[in-house]
C-alpha cells in the first residue's frame, strides 16, 4: 500500500523499542467482548489503477453539463470559471493545510481569507464578513440565529420566495428553539409587501428576503429594510454575489446581515456541494457573528500579519454559551471565489452580470412569442424568469432532455399554485444560437 | 509579508474571460429600474492573470500543509491525502453535475453515495447513514436533532440534558445548546476515563443523550464503555459517538457494537479527504435502525425492482434538511476513492499503524515530557510541558519553537483537563525516520527550555512572520482592507 511506510524490519524495531512483540498488544485495552471477531465486510482493497477504473466507470454513468445545454439554475449556477482558478487551488500548500491554528506558518491561508472577507464586504456593501459557512442555506440559518440573539426576539418573518431548501434548512436549525417563523406569500413573482405590514411587530427579530428571489425577480430590499427598521428588527438579505456587479448591494439597501451562496463565483456545480456560504454584517454586530474571522495584527518585530481573531465568540472558548457550534469554514472554496473575483475585477464581474441579464431577457422575449407560452410575472428579473405553459411542464422538459437540453425547473413541486410553470436560467454561458435552439425545441 | 492583492491593483487593468455578448446589447437601466441597480462599483482588485497567479502562488508558499511536512495536530488526523482523490473529484462526471438534473442522469453519483453509506455503516456498526452534514460540528447538530426527534416521537418531551465528559470537544456542548438542551459535564477520573459514579448520579429522566469520543480526547480507550452505555440506556437516554477519533479503531471495534446509537464521522480526518485550510469537509451521520425514520431528507435509496438509485423525499418523520442539496458530494468522492483502495483489511492496517506510530512516539517523548496517563494510547496521546513552567516556558513556546525546526505544532491546551497540554497525533502515513527526527527535536527543545528559555519565549525565529499579537487583533479588530 503506497500510504503505509513501515518495512517489516522497521516495525519490529519500533515494537522492540517499546518492549512489546506485536501491535495487537497495543489494543489490549479494548474489552474482549467489543473486539470485532471478523474482518470488515468491505470489498477487497484495490490498486490505484483499479480504483481509478472504478471511479471513472461511475463518473461515466453520469451525464455531465458538457453533454447537455443547461437552462437550469435554482440555487446552483453554471458560470465560466477562468482556468487559472483551478490551477491555483491545486497547490497543495493550500488544500492540505488545516485551519490556521499556527498563524506563523499559515499566513497564506490567513491572508487569502482576509482578502476574501474584503471582497465579500465590497460586494455586499457591508462592514465586516466572516471566513465562510458550509453553504448559502446554513449561512442563512446562522444569520437567523444571530438576529435572534441580537434582538432577543422570538419571531422571524421569511419570504416564501427564499429558496425552498434554504427555508427547510432554517426550519430544521430552529426546530428546537421555540421560534415562530411567519411566511410571507408572493404576488406577481415578488414577496407580497402588503402582507408585510400585517405581520411586522416589535416582536420580529428579522425579515429574511432573497434577491434575486427564487423565481428570479428582483426585490426592493430597501423597502423591507425600512419597514423592519421601523419596528427595531433586522433585515437579512440572501443574495447571489454574481448579481452584485449590477444589482444594488444589501449594504446600499440598508440590510443588517447579508448572506448567500458563493458557488456562482467560480465553483463547480459538483452535484450541490461543496459550496460556499458567505456572511457579512454591520460593524456593530461583529461580536455576534458566528464562524471564523481573520484579523490583521503585528508580530513581535512590528511586521504586519494575520490571525484568527475575536475567538471569544466561538465554541472552543465559550462551549455551551457559544452562539453557534460552527468550527470549520469552507476556506478552499472561499479561496476559489477570491481568485475568481481577482481575475475578473469589477468590470469583469459587471460584464458577467450584464450578459446574464441580456441573455435571459433575450430568451424570455423569444419564448413568449411561442403559442402556449407566456411570461408568468412582470417583475424585473436578473438571470432567471418564470414562464407559464399550456403543455405540461413535465412534457416540455422531457422533450428538451431528449434533445440534449436541461430545461427550466418545474415549479409545481415547490409551489403547488405554480403547476406548469418553468423557471428558466440563462447565464453568460449560453450563446444566442443555443438560446434559439431552446426556443425551437419548445416550439416543436 | 506579501502586499494585499488590493494594494497591487491598478485602476484600468481588466480581466475579461468572455466573448462579447452575441444577443442584442442593452443598458442595465433598460432592464431594471434605477433604484434596484448598483450605485457604487465594488472595489475589487484590477490585475492581469499573471499578477493574480503570482500573488496566490506566493501566499501558498507562506503556508504549511501535510505535503510540506509532519503535521502532528492532535484530534485532526492530518494523514497524507492521496492525489488520486483530487483527480477523482475533479472528473467532469462528478464535478460538472447540476444538483437538479434528472436523477437517471446521475446514477453513477448516487451509486457512489449509496455505496459510501453502506461502507461507513459496516465500519461503524450502524444501520443507516446520511451524507448530508458538511462537517463534524454539522454532523453533531444533525445527530442531536435525530435524538431529540426520537424522544419526541415517543412522547418523551422532558429530556433536555446532554451529558458530555469534561474532556469533550467544544463543539459538543455548543451543538447541544443549539438543540435547546442544557449541558451536564461529567468529570474524568484520574486515568482520564469517564467517572461512572458521577455518570450514574447525572443520568435521569431528563437525559437526552451522552456525547462521547472513543478513544477519548486523551487518546485513551474508554474501557468501561459497555457499562456507560448501559447506564445511559437504562435511564432512557441515547449515546452519541463523536467520530473524530475513528482512525484508531477501524476493524478492531465498532461504535455500533459498543452501544452507540448515533455516530458522526469526519471524512476529512479518517478517510483522507484534505482539510483545505479549514474546509470543505464532510460529516456523515450513522444511526441505529430506531433512528432511521428521522434522518434528514432526501435519503439516497435504491429501488431493487427498477435497479435505480433515487433521492427519497417522502420521509414524513424526517428532521428536515440540514443544508441545500445533498451534502459535500465532492468530498464524498474523495473518501469513496480512498475506501476503494483500502478495503476492509487496509483500513484495519491503517488503524494498526496509526496506533503503532502514536505509541512509539509517546514512548520516545515521555523521556522529556510528562505523560499524565499510562498507555497504551490509541491514535494520539497527550503530554504536558508543565515541568518547564518553572523555567517560564509554556506549551505555546514549545509549539512555536517546533515551527523553527520545520514541523507543524501539535494541538495545544486541549483537552482542557490537562494543564499545558500537547496533543500529538502522528497518523499512520508517517515513517519511522520522521518520528525519530521529531522526537530528537522535541528532546532538543526540552533541553533549550532548561538552558535558554528566551529562545523559546521569542520563537518562532525562522518563519515568514514571528509571533503575532493576538490580543491586539481582538482589541482593535481590522477585519478587511479599506481604500485609503
Amino acid at each position: 500500500m503506497p500510504f503505509l511506510p513501515h518495512t517489516l524490519e522497521e516495525e519490529q524495531a519500533m515494537l522492540k523499542d517499546m518492549g512489546i512483540c506485536t501491535i495487537e498488544e497495543l489494543f489490549r485495552d479494548i474489552p474482549e467482548q467489543l473486539r470485532l471477531k471478523r474482518k470488515l465486510n468491505l470489498p477487497k482493497g484495490l490498486s490505484e489503477k483499479a480504483a481509478w477504473d472504478e471511479v471513472e466507470r461511475l463518473a461515466h454513468r453520469n451525464k455531465d453539463i458538457g453533454q447537455y445545454l443547461c437552462f437550469r439554475g435554482a440555487g446552483a449556477y453554471e458560470h465560466y470559471q477562468p482556468k487559472a482558478v483551478k490551477h491555483i487551488l491545486s497547490r497543495s500548500e493550500f488544500y492540505t493545510a488545516y485551519t490556521p491554528y499556527q498563524p506563523e506558518v499559515s499566513q497564506g491561508t490567513l491572508q487569502a481569507i482576509f482578502e476574501y472577507q474584503t471582497c465579500i464586504c465590497e460586494l455586499t456593501g457591508m462592514d465586516v464578513a466572516n471566513a465562510s459557512h458550509y453553504d448559502g442555506a446554513t449561512a442563512l440559518a446562522e444569520a437567523a440565529l444571530m438576529a435572534i440573539q441580537i434582538s432577543r426576539r422570538k419571531k422571524l418573518v421569511i419570504s416564501s420566495l427564499v429558496h425552498p431548501e434554504y427555508r427547510e434548512t432554517l426550519h430544521t436549525y430552529l426546530s428546537r428553539r421555540g421560534i415562530e417563523i411567519i411566511m410571507l406569500p408572493s404576488e406577481n413573482g415578488l414577496t407580497a409587501v402588503a402582507e408585510l405590514e400585517k405581520v411586522l411587530t416589535t416582536e420580529v427579530a428579522a425579515v429574511i428576503v432573497q434577491n434575486p428571489n427564487f423565481l428570479g425577480s428582483i426585490e426592493n430590499l430597501a423597502f423591507f429594510a425600512q419597514k423592519i427598521h421601523e419596528k427595531g428588527g433586522l433585515l437579512i438579505a440572501c443574495v447571489d454575489p454574481v448579481s452584485l456587479g449590477v444589482l444594488a448591494s444589501p449594504g446600499e439597501c440598508g440590510a443588517d446581515i447579508a448572506v448567500g451562496e458563493g458557488q456562482s463565483l467560480g465553483l463547480p456545480l459538483s452535484l450541490g456541494g461543496p459550496y460556499l456560504g458567505f456572511m457579512a454584517c454591520k460593524e456593530k454586530y461583529v461580536r455576534r457573528m458566528p464562524g471564523r474571522i481573520v484579523g490583521k495584527t503585528v508580530d513581535r518585530l512590528g511586521r504586519e500579519g494575520f490571525v484568527l481573531t475575536l475567538q471569544a465568540r466561538e465554541q472552543h472558548i465559550r462551549r455551551d454559551k457559544a452562539g453557534s457550534n460552527i468550527c470549520s469554514n469552507q476556506a478552499l472554496c472561499a479561496l476559489a471565489a477570491t481568485i475568481y473575483l481577482a481575475l475578473l475585477g469589477p468590470r469583469g464581474l459587471r460584464e458577467v452580470g450584464k450578459q446574464c441579464m441580456e441573455k435571459s431577457h433575450y430568451a424570455s422575449e423569444l419564448l413568449v412569442q411561442l403559442p402556449g407560452i407566456s411570461l408568468a410575472f412582470t417583475a424585473p428579473f436578473f438571470q432567471e424568469f418564470v414562464v407559464k405553459t399550456q403543455e405540461s411542464a413535465v412534457s416540455i422538459n422531457q422533450r428538451l432532455w431528449e434533445a440534449g437540453i436541461l430545461g427550466g425547473l418545474d415549479l409545481g413541486r415547490y409551489y403547488p399554485e405554480l403547476k406548469n410553470h418553468l423557471l428558466f436560467c440563462v447565464t453568460e454561458m449560453r450563446t444566442k444560437e443555443e438560446i434559439e435552439r431552446l426556443v425551437e425545441v419548445i416550439g416543436g | 509579508m506579501e502586499k494585499l492583492i488590493f494594494e497591487k491593483s491598478v485602476e484600468g487593468r481588466h480581466g475579461n474571460y468572455l466573448p462579447p455578448s452575441d444577443v442584442p446589447v442593452k443598458q442595465i437601466h433598460e432592464l431594471i429600474p434605477e433604484e434596484l441597480s448598483r450605485k457604487k462599483a465594488p472595489l475589487l482588485p484590477q490585475l492581469t492573470e499573471v499578477e493574480v497567479v503570482r500573488h496566490y502562488t506566493r501566499l501558498s508558499q507562506l503556508n504549511y500543509g501535510v505535503d510540506t511536512g509532519f503535521y502532528p495536530l492532535g484530534s485532526c488526523t492530518m494523514k497524507y491525502n492521496p492525489k488520486i482523490n483530487e483527480d477523482a473529484a475533479n472528473l467532469n462526471g462528478f464535478s460538472q453535475l447540476h444538483p437538479y438534473q434528472p436523477v437517471e442522469s446521475v446514477q453513477g453519483a448516487l451509486e457512489l453515495m449509496y455505496k459510501t453509506q453502506e461502507y461507513l455503516a459496516e465500519i461503524t456498526g450502524m444501520d443507516a447513514f446520511t451524507l448530508q452534514p458538511a462537517a463534524g460540528a454539522h454532523g453533531e447538530l444533525t445527530g442531536l436533532l435525530l435524538i431529540m426527534a426520537y424522544h419526541a416521537a415517543r412522547g418523551d418531551f422532558q429530556r433536555d440534558k446532554v451529558l458530555v465528559p469534561d474532556s469533550a470537544h467544544g463543539t459538543n456542548p455548543a451543538s447541544a445548546t443549539l438543540v435547546g438542551c442544557k449541558i451536564i459535564e461529567i468529570p474524568s477520573k484520574e486515568n482520564g476515563e469517564v467517572d461512572l459514579e458521577a455518570l450514574k448520579k447525572a443520568v435521569g429522566e431528563d437525559t437526552a443523550a451522552l456525547m462521547l469520543t472513543n478513544p477519548n480526547t486523551l487518546g485513551m480507550f474508554e474501557t468501561q464503555i459497555i457499562e456507560i452505555a448501559e447506564i445511559v440506556h437504562q435511564a432512557g437516554g441515547l449515546l452519541y459517538y463523536d467520530g473524530a477519533n475513528m482512525n484508531a479503531i477501524m476493524g478492531y471495534a465498532r461504535p455500533g457494537d459498543m452501544g452507540f446509537d448515533v455516530v458522526h464521522l469526519n471524512l476529512h480526518k479518517t478517510f483522507s479527504a484534505p482539510h483545505g485550510g479549514g474546509g470543505p469537509g464532510a460529516g456523515p451521520v450513522g444511526v441505529k435502525s430506531c433512528l432511521e425514520p428521522f434522518l434528514p431528507k432526501p435519503v439516497i435509496s435504491y429501488n431493487q425492482q427498477t435497479q435505480n438509485y433515487y433521492f427519497d423525499e417522502e420521509r414524513s418523520q424526517s428532521i428536515g434538511r440540514m443544508k441545500a442539496f445533498y451534502g459535500n458530494f465532492g468530498v464524498v468522492v474523495k473518501a469513496f476513492t480512498y475506501l476503494l483502495m483500502m478495503g476492509g483489511d487496509g483500513l484495519q492496517e491503517v488503524s494498526a499503524k496509526a496506533v503503532l506510530n502514536a505509541n512509539y512516539l509517546m514512548n520516545l517523548l515521555s523521556k522529556h515530557y510528562e505523560q499524565p496517563f499510562a498507555g497504551p494510547c490509541k491514535h494520539e496521546f497527550v503530554l504536558t510541558s508543565s515541568p518547564y513552567k518553572g523555567n517560564e516556558v509554556r506549551t505555546l513556546d514549545i509549539a512555536k519553537r517546533l515551527l523553527d525546526y520545520g514541523f507543524h505544532a501539535p494541538t495545544i491546551y486541549f483537552p482542557l483537563i490537562v494543564s499545558e497540554a500537547l496533543m500529538i497525533e502522528p497518523t499512520e502515513t508517517e515513517n519511522k525516520q520522521t518520528l525519530d527526527e521529531f522526537a530528537r527535536v522535541m528532546a532538543k527543545i526540552a533541553q533549550e527550555a532548561m538552558e535558554n528559555p528566551k529562545l523559546l519565549q521569542e520563537a518562532p525565529h525562522n518563519t515568514p512572520v514571528s509571533r503575532l499579537d493576538e490580543t491586539q487583533a481582538a482589541r482593535k479588530p481590522v477585519l478587511r482592507w479599506k481604500a485609503e
